[in-house]
């Protein structure tokens, strides 16, 4: 509960500071400016944006930037003479950006020490008793039914991570969401949501693990699940094993 | 219980989507499209039989998937669509795998491979499509890569780096899965590399056995580079091959000699280059192989789909493969042994005068450092495009460019890694990749046509003619229809016995790639990547 407030928070501040200087920030901006920090950001800054000595985005602090529009600049042009380079990016979509990184700084507080157990225990936890490669993957071991781990450490942040695992129902993020259905004929159908319209439903079909179109006109009745199907480690782990299976997952930063 | 449930799905998923038998047998499942050329023989010959020269009129657009990448003018769409039970896999420019909705063209899931900056592909930042085993794909990438994904959600299974892209080593060949073997191997030609055909672990992508297409030193044929020549002597890999079980062997064109266009540098006939090569399955080992240009002087690679055929031969049953040659003869050669049995001019050639009884050119063109005009072009009367077989008609359909002559100049020019290696240029009366949508080029310096050559003697048995080239592939069915596009922007269907248009619709962009026909909950579908789209088409609903 804490955690959500803080998240709440985090999306109130950001948006606040953006407001100040005339661009409203959404959570869908915010959204869409954690995704580009994590697809193009994070390599270099790293999920926590502390990778880079001397910048530290969770602190709030920005050495070169004294307003957004200075740090939109930074976005948009990089800095010269050093490996930040220029980014592609809109002037809005650096508004976005800005704004998740305000929003880390905000949610910097929250952290806790998570990242700091054994990732060699953690691995053995993801891969034994945490039963975590029955549902998600990680390289070439487990299965595709749940979100995939590998590199998750690059791209997700240990607060994050810590969040999904005693928290689950928290934060349901779009890449990670279940449908439920049921087809006219009784028959019961579920997946991973991989894309939706006004008519269909793309889903990776649970069970036969194949690509599948549900066409809406043809289910008596269909959810996309609000509920995580993941379990809730909070009673199952102590904190301390919490906190291996988060450095270790944290340790994955490749994509394969 | 949503949590048991998924569990169990786990425990129950891991069967394979597509094992190799399904692939040997392609042609018992006509609704699918599991390989380059839909079958391991090279056809591109789809039994489907919905949709007839009768009904084709009523051919209406079913759905179009648009992409983010520029198709001109450097970044064609080439990729061949692979289906696979209702999900269609397609290659957008220049690596981004798309997994799709065969009947709706709704998303799944889309992969971007990024390539370096250091990639240097000769001629377009290109792909030519995918392979499917199991539950994975396999892609060539433009900075030398051989990528596995999961079909199910694009995950990468593993990568296998084939050469430095520094070095201009680029795969842009859809690769060709035998057994539990994906076949590829790197582009490059104009760069000076050494080629190879490989096979790769489908499980690990480590390598199994390479056939270095440039003989190494104490490796036979050697012997048929001058000097150090073979140091840098090409032999590129660029489009599929074809597979006889059989037999199991492997057949695959090789790319040109370098550099391209002076032979003088590299003096004898260049081995592998230009040829067919049919190999041993299993071991890679060469079983024999046809030379088409030997000492190539023109950029003549040999890289177009084998296309395998069991033929009634002067009376009695014949394996062959045909080729449609970029050096501008259509050939019928048998394909156990390799032995020459027809060779036949597909348009205006003077760089030779003809075969000789053992299928050699006669030569009478070369590349000189003054410059000579020779027909045809350096792109080929025709080229990697892909043809269609016909088992009904016996035709081989083939996208051609007429008329057309490059003025071919020797250079003395030194390798330098990285660096264009082509010993010379030639001049172009049709540029290799289109300039742009407007084209003002009368008929008369150069057109297009889709021509139809009887297997049993090459003879021309129809022509359909385009003012503009194409770079389109084709497609033929069991319903006597030919499908194939062209640079205007057209598609159409023709008639497989006489040529004659039966339908046809403008796409608004080059067609650069190969027709695919499939069908979903027994509806048939025509697909065909165009400009920046692939754009499906079904028959109206009655």
């Amino acid at each position: 509960m804490a955690l959500k407030r803080v998240l709440a928070a985090t999306l109130l501040t950001a948006a606040g500071l953006a407001a100040q200087e005339g661009h409203g920030v959404s959570p869908a901006d915010l959204e869409r400016g954690m995704q580009i920090f994590l697809n193009s950001c994070a390599g270099c800054h790293g999920p926590d944006g502390d990778l880079i000595s001397g910048v530290n985005f969770s602190s709030g602090q920005f050495r070169r930037a004294q307003t957004d529009n200075d740090l939109r600049q930074i976005v948009r042009k990089g800095i010269p003479g050093t490996p930040m380079p220029p980014g592609n990016y809109s002037d809005q979509e650096a508004g976005m950006i800005v704004a998740y990184l305000h929003s880390m700084a905000a949610s910097g507080a929250a952290r806790r020490a998570t990242s700091t157990g054994d990732p060699a225990a953690g691995k053995s936890i993801v891969e034994g008793k945490g039963e975590c490669l029955q549902c998600h993957r990680i390289g070439r071991l487990g299965t595709v039914a749940g979100p995939d781990l590998t590199g998750i450490g690059g791209m997700r942040r240990a607060v994050d991570l810590e969040k999904s695992l005693i928290d689950p129902d928290a934060e349901i993020r779009p890449d990670n969401m279940t449908v439920r259905a049921v087809a006219k004929d009784g028959t019961k159908i579920s997946g991973r949501l991989m894309n939706m319209d006004t008519y269909s439903l793309q889903i990776l079909e649970s069970g036969s693990e194949r690509l599948r179109t549900l066409r809406k006109g043809q289910l008596r009745e269909y959810e996309v699940l609000k509920k995580s199907p993941m379990p809730n480690y909070r009673d199952k782990l102590s904190a301390q094993e919490i906190s291996d299976v988060v450095t270790y997952l944290v340790s994955l930063k490749e994509n394969m | 219980m949503l949590r048991t449930w998924l569990l169990l799905a786990a425990a129950v998923g891991l069967n394979a989507q597509i094992p190799y038998s399904r692939i040997e047998q392609a042609a018992r499942e006509p609704q699918n499209w599991l390989t380059y050329s839909g079958r391991l023989d090279g056809q591109r010959y789809s039994t489907l039989t919905q949709i007839t020269p009768a009904n084709v009129k009523n051919l209406e657009l079913k759905w179009v998937l648009q992409t983010h990448a520029p198709a001109e003018p450097n970044s064609k769409y080439e990729a061949t669509s692979l289906v696979a039970d209702g999900i269609l896999y397609t290659v957008q420019p220049p690596n981004v795998v798309v997994a799709l909705d065969a009947a709706t063209g709704k998303i799944f899931w889309t992969y971007a491979h990024q390539p370096a900056a250091a990639s240097r592909p000769c001629c377009g930042r290109i792909n030519r499509g995918l392979a499917i085993l199991g539950h994975t794909l396999f892609m060539g990438t433009i900075d030398g890569y051989l990528i596995a994904l999961d079909a199910r959600d694009g995950h990468l299974m593993w990568s296998n780096k084939l050469g430095r892209p520094e070095e201009g080593y680029s795969v842009t060949v859809a690769p060709l899965i035998v057994k539990d073997k994906v076949i590829a191997g790197p582009a490059g030609g104009e760069f000076g590399i050494s080629g190879y055909l490989s096979a790769y672990s489908a499980e690990t992508g480590k390598e199994l056995w390479r056939f270095n297409t440039i003989p190494q030193p104490g490796e036979p044929g050697h012997e048929s580079w001058g000097g150090d020549s073979w140091k840098h002597g090409g032999g590129s890999v660029w489009t599929t091959g074809s597979y006889d079980p059989e037999l199991n062997l492997i057949y695959w064109g090789i790319g040109n000699a370098g550099p391209d266009w002076n032979g003088d540098l590299r003096p004898g006939d260049n081995l592998y280059t230009s040829s067919f090569i049919a190999l041993d399955a299993d071991t890679g080992k060469l079983k024999w192989h046809f030379q088409f240009t030997p000492h190539d002087e023109f950029d003549f690679d040999a890289t177009q789909v084998p296309v395998l055929a069991d033929v009634e031969w002067q009376g009695k049953p014949r394996k062959v493969v045909m080729n449609a040659n970029r050096n501008g003869y259509f050939y019928v050669l048998d394909r156990v042994t390799g032995e020459f049995l027809l060779g036949k001019p597909m348009g205006k050639i003077t760089w030779a005068s003809g075969l000789d009884a053992k299928g050699v050119p006669i030569r009478t063109g070369h590349s000189t450092p003054e410059g000579s005009i020779v027909y045809p072009e350096n792109q080929g009367i025709t080229n990697w495009y892909n043809p269609a077989f016909s088992p009904r008609t016996g035709m081989l359909y083939v996208p051609c460019w007429m008329d057309t002559w490059s003025v071919y100049t020797s250079r003395v020019e030194p390798y330098q890694e990285g660096n264009w290696y082509s010993g010379g240029g030639a001049t172009h009366n049709v540029p290799p990749l289109r300039p742009g949508p407007v084209t003002r080029r009368l008929p008369d310096i150069a057109w297009g046509a889709i021509q139809a050559f009887d297997v049993k003697t090459g003879a021309v048995k129809w022509q359909f003619k385009m003012t503009d080239v194409t770079d389109s592939g084709v497609l033929a069915t069991a319903t006597d229809l030919v499908f194939a596009g062209g640079r205007e922007g057209y598609f159409y269907a023709l008639d497989a016995r006489t040529g004659k248009e039966l339908w046809k619709t403008m796409v608004g962009g080059a067609v650069s790639a190969g027709p695919t026909a499939y069908a979903v909950d027994g509806k048939e579908y025509i697909s065909i990547p165009a400009g920046n789209a692939i754009f499906t088409f079904g028959l109206r609903e009655q």
